[in-house]
């Protein structure tokens, strides 16, 4: 079943490429699709030389999006870097959602297929333009033999074959079949980047028109004939069983048509959300708590605390960090970072149909491929008998990088008879995420002649990636919590990272948009202001002092100095804060402009961001990721903090799991540097540089250096005299 | 029961609970999945929707309570002046992250320009402030309810 969503407001790709907008032409969205061999029987004709490419006889060009969208706007980049090399039609490419095939779709950097990392263009930057040359030659080559003239003497543009010579076009439709029986070149030529025509443009999104208007199907939004309704309560201590099981009063509640206990859950189901929210209040449930409920916040940070003193394994040296650390004067300090919620806007939800032999599935994920083999394994079928249907996702931060949302729904559909849909309330997302870890970095420094000598980072925390992708965690080190320690820009003599892995007790750990390199940039650059201070330099000229070797990293830092006028007076109790970051292949300094009350309330003034991303294939993406997580990172360093008091998270929905809103943020300036360089990753990196930079405006307006995150207002508070 | 509620100018006939949520008898009943599930406590305003053009979180509004009233809905808001207007900034500026926020917001933003037509930004504060974007595309749609107040004027 392909079920394609068209857009009727009238807005083409063409249109918008013209800057204009037009009328009758429809952008069609095939999802959700439903697998690779499905794909292939109806398209004997068509020619699809590689997976992400498929042109049929009227050219209609059906590109193939290896990863997920979320708002970051991949869909558009992978089209723009597939069409530039194959020359295709802009204004015509149609998308399609790639099925799970791992094989086919993994991501080059994970091996899985995932969308997370900050990895999707980087990743894919060169397998997609290969695949676009290479279907371009073919198309070429099938030209030039019809013409019976040499390939080289033609070129391609727009769609089509041009022989010049003699003035001659084919559309790639008209050649599509022939193409197919050419043979891919080995070793394709790319284009020079300087003849892009796509690449480089802020060209308009193509997820976007239907988001105006309620079109756009999340997986939230799935609606099957049949389908029941159901909302789910865990057990709210991590770990803690159902006990006994009242259903008499939710019984009673008109609409609920059936209560599901499982031994760790239970969900009602109704005719629709209503009945299911009401039935699941009505639902009095004895939990077994068991020995989780002694647990507290408190007992979580003294355990962090007290591992993170122990020795860690070596992550990286340089020089010798013994001999470092015995010059000048040395200062050490530690740093800690809380437990996070994701609160993605569309709560988690799963729609699951459980049959005799399949299972199909309508949701959201960042996994597909690990979604349908979770979800074969907690049905109890073969891998092939699972359908998963992916929609737009809304809103995913790493919290879609897990299939438990999946498997609890899998496992209630199995008690239910026809299709059901699980959805979250806010209480359980918040109560039953995969949070964001404890961290706790303890730092030691020496200054010589305003310059650091010596500089040991020890990082304690959890190793997400051990759970994650147990392939990838070696040698006891977590490449994710050490990744911009070890990248961390400085010409340091001696320099060492350690990582002690620790696991809190009880609360599950996971990916957080930024998650290690946002605890690592935090403490880096923490530290570095407070080192500044202590060689009695500006914060600017002391970390600049340092960058010799890295000129892009010195270079953003001098254009956010420039454009957010770092120096100039500013009032009492304002300060201005800078951090850079060298996450994800990219360069990236921040300044933080903000202002501190009287009773430690944070006003933000302005943000002004320089950024390096390398080859930029969407400027107006760039800028969007940057500025959207800058606020993610802004309401981490405001708001964030889950705490959990007897084995339950005591937060539940926004009123006290805040967010930053509108009124509270100011401009956000962002600049972009032209590069050459391949591309480095953007999605995370808005969200890694926010919290240092006010962490940093805040020491300048108030001179207390703070050293954990969230913001503790009590210690900004202005002194009673 | 059988209530009857005029949706985006069509009257329709649905059975709902009179305590049930606008909210859920849009996306449950009447399969209008363009409103969203955010919060359901009135915190995030993806659930707006317009009752006699006023926004109002329909995740803790009873039907009982909307009989008889006007009720406008994302699908429907394109009709409106202020809506369409609203709509073309979005895109124009290209505000849109994950977007499921944004059937709240773009229904916020309609109502706020029917009522002030040149909205600064505390009027813009004020009238957005009860909508939470976690992408954090405030910045642009503060930008985006300018373009579009001056549209209206063109």
């Amino acid at each position: 079943m392909t079920i394609p969503q068209k857009i009727s407001s009238g807005i083409s790709r063409r249109g918008l490429l013209a800057g204009g907008v037009s009328s009758g032409f429809l952008l069609a969205f095939h999802m959700p699709i439903r697998s690779a061999k499905a794909q292939a029987t109806d398209a004997a004709a068509d020619f699809a030389p590689n997976a992400f490419i498929r042109i049929d006889g009227t050219g209609k060009t059906t590109l193939i999006m290896p990863q997920v969208e979320m708002g970051q706007g991949i869909y558009t980049a992978v089209a723009m870097i597939l069409a530039e090399e194959l020359d295709a039609d802009f204004g015509q490419v149609v998308l399609e959602h790639a099925p799970p095939n791992e094989k086919l779709y993994g991501n080059p950097i994970f091996v899985i297929q995932a969308t997370g990392g900050s990895t999707s263009v980087r990743a894919f930057w060169k397998p997609l333009r290969v695949a676009g040359a290479s279907a371009r030659a073919m198309l070429v080559q099938a030209a030039a033999r019809q013409w019976q003239v040499d390939a080289a003497s033609c070129s391609a543009a727009g769609g089509q074959v041009v022989h010049a010579a003699s003035g001659r076009k084919l559309g790639y439709g008209e050649v599509a079949e022939a193409a197919g029986r050419e043979t891919a070149p080995k070793d394709v030529p790319l284009k020079d980047p300087k003849d892009f025509t796509l690449i480089g443009k802020p060209l308009k999104r193509f997820d976007t028109p239907d988001k105006v208007n309620g079109k756009t199907k999340y997986g939230i939004d799935t609606m099957l004939p049949g389908m029941g309704f159901a909302t789910l309560a865990q057990c709210p201590v991590f770990g803690g069983r159902v006990g006994k099981v009242d259903d008499g009063a939710a019984k009673k509640i008109p609409g609920v048509r059936q209560i599901v206990v499982l031994d760790d859950l239970v969900a009602v189901v109704g005719d629709h959300m209503w009945a299911a929210k009401q039935g699941l209040e009505a639902l009095e449930v004895t939990w077994d708590e068991g020995a989780n409920a002694k647990i507290n916040s408190k007992e979580i940070w003294e355990h962090l605390r007290a591992n993170s003193e122990k020795p860690g394994v070596i992550a990286k040296s340089v020089g010798d960090i013994a001999q470092g650390l015995a010059a000048g004067e040395r200062f050490d300090a530690s740093y800690e970072m809380p437990l996070l919620a994701h609160a993605t806007m569309e709560p988690l939800n799963c729609t699951v149909h459980v049959k005799p032999d399949s299972c199909e599935i309508w949701t959201g994920t960042q996994i597909m491929a690990r979604v349908q083999s979770e979800a074969a394994k907690a049905a109890g079928l073969p891998v092939e008998k699972v359908t998963v249907n992916q929609h737009m996702i809304g809103g995913g931060f790493g919290r879609r990088l897990e299939p438990d949302m999946v498997v609890t729904a899998v496992r209630i559909a199995q008690k239910v008879n026809g299709p059901v849909k699980v959805v979250w309330t806010r209480e359980e997302d918040i109560q039953h995420d995969v949070y964001r870890p404890v961290y706790r970095d303890n730092i030691s420094a020496t200054l010589s002649d305003g310059k650091v000598v010596g500089f040991k980072y020890k990082i304690s925390g959890a190793a997400i990636i051990a759970r994650w992708l147990p392939p990838a965690f070696q040698k006891g080190i977590d490449i994710d919590a050490v990744d911009s320690a070890v990248d961390q820009p400085y010409d340091f003599p001696h320099f060492q990272v350690e990582y002690v892995r620790v696991e809190p007790p009880v609360v599950p750990t996971g990916f957080w948009r930024g998650v290690g390199p946002n605890n690592n940039v935090f403490a880096i650059e923490s530290f570095m202001d407070e080192l500044a201070r202590k060689a009695g330099k500006d914060p600017v000229a002391f970390r600049r002092a340092m960058l010799g070797k890295n000129p892009r990293m010195q270079a953003v830092l001098d254009l956010v100095a420039t454009k957010s006028g770092w120096g100039a007076a500013l009032p009492p109790r304002v300060g201005r804060g800078v951090s850079i970051q060298p996450t994800f292949d990219t360069s990236i300094a921040t300044v933080v402009e903000a202002e501190v009350d009287s009773q430690g309330e944070v006003k933000l003034r302005r943000v002004t961001i320089g950024v390096d991303c390398g080859i930029i294939v969407n400027p107006d993406t760039i800028v969007a990721q940057l500025e959207g997580g800058m606020v993610f990172g802004l309401t981490a360093a405001l708001y964030g903090e889950v705490t959990v008091a007897k084995g339950r998270v005591e937060q539940s929905n926004f009123h006290d799991y805040r967010m930053l809103r509108i009124n509270q943020m100011p401009k956000i300036e962002v600049h972009l540097v032209k590069s050459g360089e391949a591309p480095g990753g953007i999605g995370e990196t808005g969200t890694i540089g926010g919290p240092p930079a006010l962490r940093n405006a805040i020491y300048a307006a108030t001179g207390v250096a703070l050293r954990r995150m969230p913001v503790d207002r009590s210690l900004i508070a202005e002194k009673k005299a | 029961m059988t209530t009857t509620l005029t949706i985006n100018g069509e009257r329709k006939t649905l059975d709902a609970p009179d305590d049930m949520p606008l909210l859920w008898a849009l996306r449950d009943i009447l399969g209008m999945t363009g409103t969203k599930f955010g919060c359901g406590i009135a915190q995030c305003g993806a659930c707006t929707v317009h009752i006699e053009g006023k926004p109002v979180r329909s995740c803790v509004l009873p039907v009982s309570a909307v009989r008889d009233r006007a009720i406008t809905t994302i699908e429907g808001i394109g009709d409106t002046p202020a809506g369409a207007k609203v709509q073309k900034a979005w895109l124009d500026l290209e505000v849109i992250q994950c977007g499921y926020c944004q059937s709240g917001q773009i229904m916020s933003a309609a109502a706020l320009l029917v009522a002030t037509p040149n909205p600064d930004d505390s009027d813009i504060d004020a009238a957005m402030a009860g909508n939470i974007c976690r992408c954090g595309t405030y910045v642009r749609i503060r930008d985006a309810i300018k373009r579009a107040a001056s549209e209206r004027q063109s």
